[in-house]
């Protein structure tokens, strides 16, 4: 009996590990597993990705919405907000065991991947006729809700992009009248803008999704999307080395960087921009976090991110195309309702309301050009969106990408704030590791 | 008048009782045994999670992976399995020393042991993301309190070093595991001393024997059999802790404190490679089956030589 005990142990530890690691994700936190579909028409259960400044936020904003949404119908929404960071496992859980949600957000960027597991219910003629019509929605946002030539596994509910937030106060005791528009201009406005403790740039090194977003847009402008023309990933390409590098150089070369933005993963860089720590910040819908951190409207502008001189078509893209979209779990036993709920998400009061709570943009027409999102922030990123955002590669390995780029890029940040050298050579091995991980096929 | 049972179902009662916790064994710990078995040989991405039993087999394509040291996947698996191994030795080890110290010295009553004893359970007591993303606030570089005190007030250091990121993030996980973990051996140490009898150290006393010697020769054989379990339960906690490096370091982790049961999530969750990620689980579980198994049979034996 003595030694039954204990060796019972490794065994419940061991067993536990591997049932943790491949049937649930319960091992990452995040709370209940809510139950989600269920046959009754009169409630739904809606996950909606964390828009404002903080989870109560977002309850603060949705709960008197989803309020309305029961008075119309009589159909009961249960919230719950997840964070950014469990969000992509928790829909994962949820498909692997068919238990989901009604309904759900889901960044646009995994459109793709997600559409891919069959989970979520494509977006057919029929459906989008049930939510008054795809020509309702602008057409850059609709195609970065699936694959190309497929019925889109989702809608756009917030569309946003980046734009260059620069301090006007920093700028103009520096002497410099215009925000940069080449990279040559904006390294040279940072070390004219980096003195003692501000820098001239704050960049958010430890988040994995920042660095991919960048990563990507410098990828398009030194001419690759990370991916062949067949859809073969090709993440070392003598291209994707040198826009690498050029990000992680802010911090490596340029200096214009503080070294401490390397382990930055919970928006310290906008916090750093909001106290005048750093001059240039480059965020999308930034203004109202802006705004709960102190800083007056007044104080920043808002420009395109910089090109290389001289740079046309896809080389002039500034932005990925950012945004939330809003699926339909299949395995939802309400799909009236769950339709329903979409096309009161979708629906012009509702869209106005909640752009202008959260700070993004519409991506309905009809809303396009109501006064709320005249402000000079929200002007810059819509022009943007419309001339200079390309949608991240819409393949079902988009999510791996994401991740493993992203990561590779976090590793070089720090190598660099820790001082070690940044060569060609160190990119383009950092960036062969993240290829050789992806999983075949 | 009694009546009799008859022996047959007399003997079969006890078997018939055992059998609903027979049946919730299957279900909570072989069941999904066997399915993470199964899964390690089936390559399972986001195509064909939904319904995994008709996935392609794989063969042994996903062990094959695992252990293919030369290649990207394992030879990462790998590293991570080593610095998990070290990782595990200091942090058991110090959480061992530090709370048999503790122990020992709170043996004796003194004013305010009761509120001590109280304050070394609290990391125990608190919740683990709490206290964990409270660490990674003192570990910042520029902002935390760890590089406040040691740079700006003791002058201990001339430089803010990095602790989340780079190589000094194996100390910062260290620290924080240790004081997550030896409060637990303080507390199971604790009970342990309160059986000995008081009476074995008097006689010793009498004897001439000094502290050192109460220690060596009473203290810690007594405490043999609470140490080997303490320090199993510890070193197999500690191996597969999840919780700390992720709360602490996010989903990637910096190479040097890139621990197994992280790598292993990664490997599975954020490439989407379900079949590999299971194959490693598997070899771990392997693994700690095999140490489990010779340190039972190890220290058994050596008690079995002393009795």
């Amino acid at each position: 009996m003595r030694t039954q005990r204990p060796a019972a142990l490794p065994m419940a530890a061991g067993i536990a590990l591997a049932t943790a690691l491949t049937l649930t994700t319960t091992a990452c936190g995040g709370g209940s597993t809510t139950a989600g579909s269920d046959s009754s028409p009169k409630t739904l259960t809606y996950w909606a990705s964390n828009q404002g400044t903080s989870l109560d936020n977002d309850k603060q904003v949705l709960e008197p919405e989803l309020k309305k949404f029961e008075q119309q119908t009589g159909i009961k929404v249960d919230l719950e907000v997840i964070p950014w960071s469990d969000l992509l496992n928790r829909i994962l859980a949820a498909t692997a065991s068919g238990q989901g949600p009604d309904v759900l957000n889901i960044g646009n960027t995994w459109s793709a991947s997600l559409q891919a597991t069959g989970a979520l219910l494509p977006f057919d003629q029929a459906a989008f006729a049930r939510i008054g019509g795809k020509d309702r929605f602008l057409p850059a946002a609709v195609a970065s809700a699936g694959a190309v030539g497929k019925d889109p596994a989702a809608v756009p509910l917030y569309s946003m992009a980046y734009g260059l937030y620069y301090d006007k106060t920093l700028f103009q005791a520096a002497g410099i009248a215009n925000p940069p528009t080449t990279w040559d201009e904006l390294v040279a406005d940072g070390k004219k803008l980096t003195t003692g403790s501000q820098y001239g740039l704050a960049i958010e090194g430890g988040n994995v999704s920042e660095n991919v977003h960048n990563a990507f847009m410098l990828g398009l402008q030194h001419g690759t999307g990370f991916y062949d023309t067949s859809g073969k990933p090709q993440f070392d390409s003598p291209q994707a080395v040198a826009a690498v590098k050029q990000y992680v150089d802010f911090i490596a070369a340029d200096k214009i960087a503080a070294p401490g933005d390397a382990e930055y993963a919970a928006n310290q860089s906008v916090t750093d921009f909001a106290t005048g720590k750093a001059a240039m910040l480059m965020w999308q819908a930034a203004g109202p976090s802006l705004k709960s951190h102190g800083m007056n409207p007044d104080d920043y502008g808002v420009a395109s991110i910089p090109v290389p001189a001289g740079a046309t078509g896809s080389q002039a893209t500034t932005s990925m195309v950012a945004g939330i979209n809003l699926a339909v779990f299949k395995n939802t036993h309400n799909l009236d309702g769950a339709l329903d709920f979409v096309k009161f998400m979708t629906g012009d009061d509702e869209q106005k309301i909640l752009n202008s709570s959260y700070g993004s943009l519409p991506p309905v027409r009809s809303v396009e050009a109501d006064p709320a999102f005249a402000t000079p922030e929200l002007k810059t990123l819509a022009g943007v969106l419309q001339n200079s955002a390309a949608p991240l590669p819409q393949v079902a390995s988009e999510s791996q990408f994401e991740t493993l780029v992203g990561t590779a890029v976090k590793n070089l940040l720090a190598a660099a704030a820790a001082g070690q050298p940044v060569t060609d050579a160190t990119v383009k091995s950092e960036l062969t590791k993240a290829q050789q991980q992806m999983p075949a096929g | 008048m009694i009546r009799l049972r008859r022996p047959g179902r007399r003997a079969a009662l006890p078997y018939l009782l055992l059998l609903p916790a027979l049946a919730v064994e299957l279900l909570v710990h072989l069941v999904p045994m066997v399915v993470g078995i199964l899964m390690s040989f089936k390559q399972l991405t986001q195509f064909t999670i939904r319904d995994w039993t008709t996935a392609p087999a794989a063969g042994t394509a996903n062990y094959r992976m695992a252990l293919d040291f030369n290649a990207p996947v394992g030879r990462a698996l790998l590293d991570s399995f080593w610095t998990t191994c070290a990782f595990t030795l200091l942090s058991v080890g110090l959480s061992w020393l530090i709370g048999t110290t503790a122990a020992v010295l709170m043996q004796d009553a003194f004013r305010g042991r009761a509120l001590l004893r109280a304050a070394f359970l609290l990391p125990y007591a608190l919740p683990v993301f709490a206290s964990v993303i409270t660490w990674s606030f003192m570990f910042q570089r520029d902002t935390g309190l760890i590089n406040h005190v040691l740079h700006d007030q003791l002058h201990l250091i001339g430089d803010k070093p990095f602790w989340l990121i780079g190589d000094n993030s194996f100390t910062a996980l260290l620290t924080v595991s240790v004081w997550r973990s030896w409060p637990f051996a303080f507390l199971t140490l604790t009970a342990g001393l309160q059986n000995i009898p008081r009476e074995l150290y008097e006689a010793a006393a009498l004897d001439g024997a000094g502290v050192w010697q109460q220690i060596r020769r009473i203290t810690l054989p007594s405490l043999r059999p609470v140490n080997q379990v303490l320090v199993l339960v510890l070193f197999l906690w500690t191996f597969n802790d999840f919780n700390t490096p992720f709360v602490l370091f996010g989903k990637a982790a910096p190479k040097a404190a890139d621990l197994i049961s992280v790598h292993i999530y990664q490997a599975s969750f954020v490439t989407w490679n379900f079949g590999a990620g299971s194959a490693m689980s598997v070899l771990l579980l392997l693994f700690l089956l095999l140490v489990t198994a010779g340190y039972l049979f190890a220290t058994n034996r050596r008690r079995g030589a002393d009795d």
